[in-house]
């Protein structure tokens, strides 16, 4: 199985023989990057660039610089989970086509608290239900996509709650690449029992290692959770610390742990004196592990401009510092569960800011000298103090018990808000066990006091009294389909088929889900906005309707809402006629076939119009017009008669005359047009020059009916002007010689 | 707890540190976190990690499930619910697999427990 960029990604396809699918390869992959000579993209030289993609959509700026698609040297996240996996898919094919190598899955709420793993393929909520069938689903959709897009890509999600242990024999066992692992989340945020947390997780993390699973701790929720997020710094350093050590205890090398961290702050703030201390502070702990740098999302409203804005001043810490993840939030986080087009906007944003800033620190160096270097230093001190204290207490249990964690003081200062839990409670409390003298696991990575019985014959490896473990005999694995007759993957593509096949609707996270977006701002105040723009969907008969930002532009003058609705119909493919498209030359083609043959034409608005926005941008070298193409432009000015634009055509020796015209009631556009016509062919220049007319309604149908050789209308751009009248000349000259 | 920023006081055990040798401190406190979480990890097991046993041992994630609940109300999780099942095997002369799923399906369980019994719980 192969996919082709002109043909869907098929889940019925990936879903064929999964029972037999075993994954290529194991572990992370870091992207390679370009050096010297290779690092040469286009017409720039990049510092910190990836190897380009076989198969990928540029920025949209890319085409004023030659179509070049340049992508970071870091690794690029996309976070991505619907609650429907086989949707997913497709939208992490759209993201890899941008440039994402890391998908992450969210899982479904509630998971953390299911005692064993999940099995089939259920809808999740806010996430996906990780099972087997799911992962296997997903890596061998990615293989696909790879092989695609010219680049490995890193599939991950969660090692936590009360079945790690399972987890991490699955992820192993199938291929995942990447996964969050830190049982401090456990405790403080899904208040599983700490010292439960604490007995899995070693064992998770060996079988992490076992798989060469990249690992990212959780250090970061206390940003998302604590009050006053900037306060928190002293102690994520301690949770950071904690996570790695105890991972390196366990085996983990630095190189497969990346810290989980997020600028604290966000504008209004002056959020990169704050962040910055904080990123430097940590780089300098923490020398060897990997920065796995997120973007902010505490202070996401619905406004998605805002956030588009707060992100890359994240991306210019990661510069200014070091990323070597780096992970994206959707713009539309702060309305929904991230959309398809929101995905690919976040990753955009990464591509587009990282690239931009393309080796800055050999221009700009950060000055730790001053305050900056006091700060991080101040906050290393703070951090020392808090880890002081935890010993004081008694130790890291007797800390949370008393509230040090997710306090919103900042250390040592303390507010009295931490989150506290006790250590004989919480989510399978009292549930570990010791080790007895003669404990025993006959398999491999597998962490802890084991104990292998002399009677069990062959111990030249771990799993041999076995005959082989699965990690070693992958055959061994059983795989289960469902569980659940109705709940499952193959019942939601038969309701989805028709959308994915055969018709189409709009879509935003799943086939066939149908939702629309509209934007409009009402001149009047939010309240009256807010019901005004449920009324107007209403009477477009736009289905669960939903207000999903309201900003106030001036309290009685206007608001600006954006509303999201679904359509109740879907589109025939069979019945969208699509108008045929001419090629157009390229802006190097014409600048060529200008210098070899140089064009002159004269232009104008002709009839009773004084408007000459769109001519002028037809025109204008600085709007992309034909004057950067070096032909040879005469602009007559507005409201020109049509004698006057003809006898400047002679008298200039011209090749074109084009003309502006709106559309009027009593057809004075197609009046004018005729006359173009009429006048040229009266003074015998008609097989001379060609003529084109142009305007917001003007139809290339309506100008050819009346004579003329092209018309065009809103949207055009300079160059699809020139384009024609190179090629138009091309053939009346071709014609001549004939 | 409550407490006003008291970082200037606080701060005489570290301000006279350089850097490196504060670095040092936070890294030597970690550990003195750290240390004892690994060795209570080091020594202890649950019903998660034994099924991830029984996982690599190929069984399915349902049978792991009926097999560790049964170590549990039997009191042979400290044993490991992998050894259990080869022990049971053994004493069957079975292959362990079969064996396992006698176990999965919740027979037979005293005769795996009496295994066990003259070691006597630590």
């Amino acid at each position: 199985m192969k996919l082709t960029p002109e043909q869907k990604l098929s889940p019925e396809e990936i879903l064929k023989d999964l029972d037999r699918y075993r994954p290529r390869r194991k572990g992370w992959t870091w992207r390679r990057s370009i050096k010297d000579d290779d690092a040469k993209i286009g017409p720039f030289e990049y510092r910190q660039a990836a190897e380009p993609l076989k198969k990928s959509i540029p920025l949209p700026a890319a085409k004023s610089f030659g179509g070049i698609d340049p992508h970071p040297g870091c690794v690029v996240t996309s976070e991505i989970a619907s609650g429907r996996f086989e949707d997913d898919l497709r939208r992490m094919r759209m993201v890899a086509w941008h440039g994402a190598d890391h998908l992450m899955v969210i899982r479904t709420a509630g998971q953390s608290h299911f005692d064993g793993l999940i099995e089939g393929t259920p809808e999740g909520v806010g996430g996906v239900p990780i099972s087997r069938k799911q992962i296997r689903a997903t890596r061998k959709a990615l293989d696909l996509i790879e092989d695609e897009v010219g680049r490995q890509l890193n599939f991950h999600s969660y090692i936590s709650g009360v079945a790690g242990p399972e987890i991490a024999v699955l992820f192993a066992e199938e291929g995942v690449n990447g996964a969050h692992q830190d049982p401090q989340y456990n405790v403080l945020y899904r208040n599983v029992n700490m010292y439960r947390s604490f007995v899995d997780a070693a064992v998770a993390k060996k079988l992490m290692l076992s798989a060469n699973i990249l690992q990212i701790d959780g250090a970061h929720n206390a940003n998302a959770t604590a009050r006053e997020a900037w306060k928190v710094m002293p102690e994520l350093l301690v949770q950071h610390a904690i996570n790695c050590r105890y991972s390196e205890l366990v085996g983990m090398p630095r190189e497969n742990i990346a810290l989980s961290t997020v600028p604290p702050t966000a504008p209004p703030a002056p959020a990169l004196r704050i962040d910055l201390p904080y990123a430097v502070a940590l780089r300098q702990l923490f020398k060897d592990f990997k920065m796995r740098a997120q973007m902010n999302t505490k202070y996401m409203e619905s406004c998605t401009r805002e956030v588009t804005v707060t992100h890359p001043l994240n991306l210019l810490l990661s510069r200014l510092t070091s990323a070597d993840i780096q992970s994206t939030i959707t713009p539309d986080e702060g309305r929904n569960v991230p959309w398809h087009y929101n995905s690919v906007h976040a990753v955009n944003t990464a591509r587009q800011a990282l690239i931009g800033l393309d080796g800055i620190t050999d221009m700009v160096k950060l000055n730790l000298e001053g305050e900056l270097g006091h700060k991080s230093r101040e906050l290393k001190e703070r951090a020392v103090l808090f880890l002081e204290e935890i010993l004081e207490v008694g130790g890291y249990f007797a800390a949370v018990d008393q509230g040090f964690f997710v306090d919103s003081g900042f250390y040592p200062e303390r507010n009295g808000d931490g989150i506290k839990r006790d250590p004989a409670g919480g989510v399978a409390s009292d549930s570990i066990v010791p080790r007895e003298e003669d404990y025993y696991a006959p398999v491999c990575h597998h962490f802890g006091y084991n104990n292998p019985p002399i009677d069990f014959g062959d111990h030249s490896s771990p799993c041999a009294p076995i005959d082989g473990c699965s990690l070693c005999r992958p055959e061994k694995i059983i795989y289960i389909d469902e569980l659940d007759p109705e709940d499952n993957v193959e019942k939601r593509l038969e309701k989805s088929r028709q959308y994915r096949e055969n018709t189409f609707k709009p879509e935003a996270e799943w086939a066939g889900d149908g939702i629309v977006t509209m934007t409009m701002l009402l001149p009047v105040s939010e309240d009256m906005a807010e019901y005004g723009a449920m009324d107007i969907a209403g009477r477009m008969n736009l289905e669960d309707v939903e207000v999903i930002n309201l900003q106030k532009m001036h309290p009685a003058e206007g608001t600006l809402v954006e509303i999201k609705g679904r359509v109740g119909f879907s589109l025939d493919p069979k019945n969208i006629t699509i108008p045929h498209k001419e090629a157009v030359l390229s802006e190097e083609e014409i600048r060529l076939a200008v210098q070899n043959r140089p064009l002159t034409i004269v232009a104008g608005t002709v009839g009773e119009d004084e408007h000459s926005v769109g001519m002028r941008e037809i025109l204008d070298i600085k709007h992309g017009g034909l004057e950067g193409f070096g032909i040879d432009c005469h602009y007559l000015g507005t409201s020109v008669p049509i004698e006057k634009m003809a006898d400047a055509a002679v008298e200039l020796d011209a090749d074109a005359i084009l003309i502006s015209t709106i559309i009027t009631h009593n057809d004075a556009h197609r009046q004018s047009m005729r006359k173009l016509n009429q006048v040229c062919r009266e003074k015998g220049l008609r097989d001379e020059l060609i003529l084109v007319a142009g305007g917001t309604q003007v139809t290339n149908e309506i100008a050819q009916e009346e004579g003329l050789d092209r018309g065009f209308g809103r949207g055009t751009k300079g160059i699809d002007v020139a384009s024609f009248l190179i090629k138009k000349k091309d053939s009346v000259e071709k014609n001549r010689e004939n | 707890m409550k407490r006003e920023d008291d970082y200037r006081q606080r701060r005489s055990t570290v301000k006279n540190l350089t850097d490196e040798q504060l670095d040092h401190k936070f890294w030597g406190l970690t550990d003195q976190v750290v240390n004892p979480l690994f060795e209570l990890a080091r020594g202890h097991t649950s019903p998660s990690i034994e099924r991830s046993v029984l996982l690599r041992m190929g069984f399915s994630s349902l049978e792991a499930k009926q097999i560790v609940l049964n170590c549990g109300k039997y009191g042979l999780l400290g044993k490991g619910a992998g050894h259990v099942v080869l022990r049971f095997a053994q004493k069957r002369n079975l292959p362990y697999r079969e064996a396992g799923l006698i176990l999965a399906e919740g027979r037979e369980w005293d005769q795996a427990a009496a295994l066990f019994e003259k070691e006597g719980p630590s």
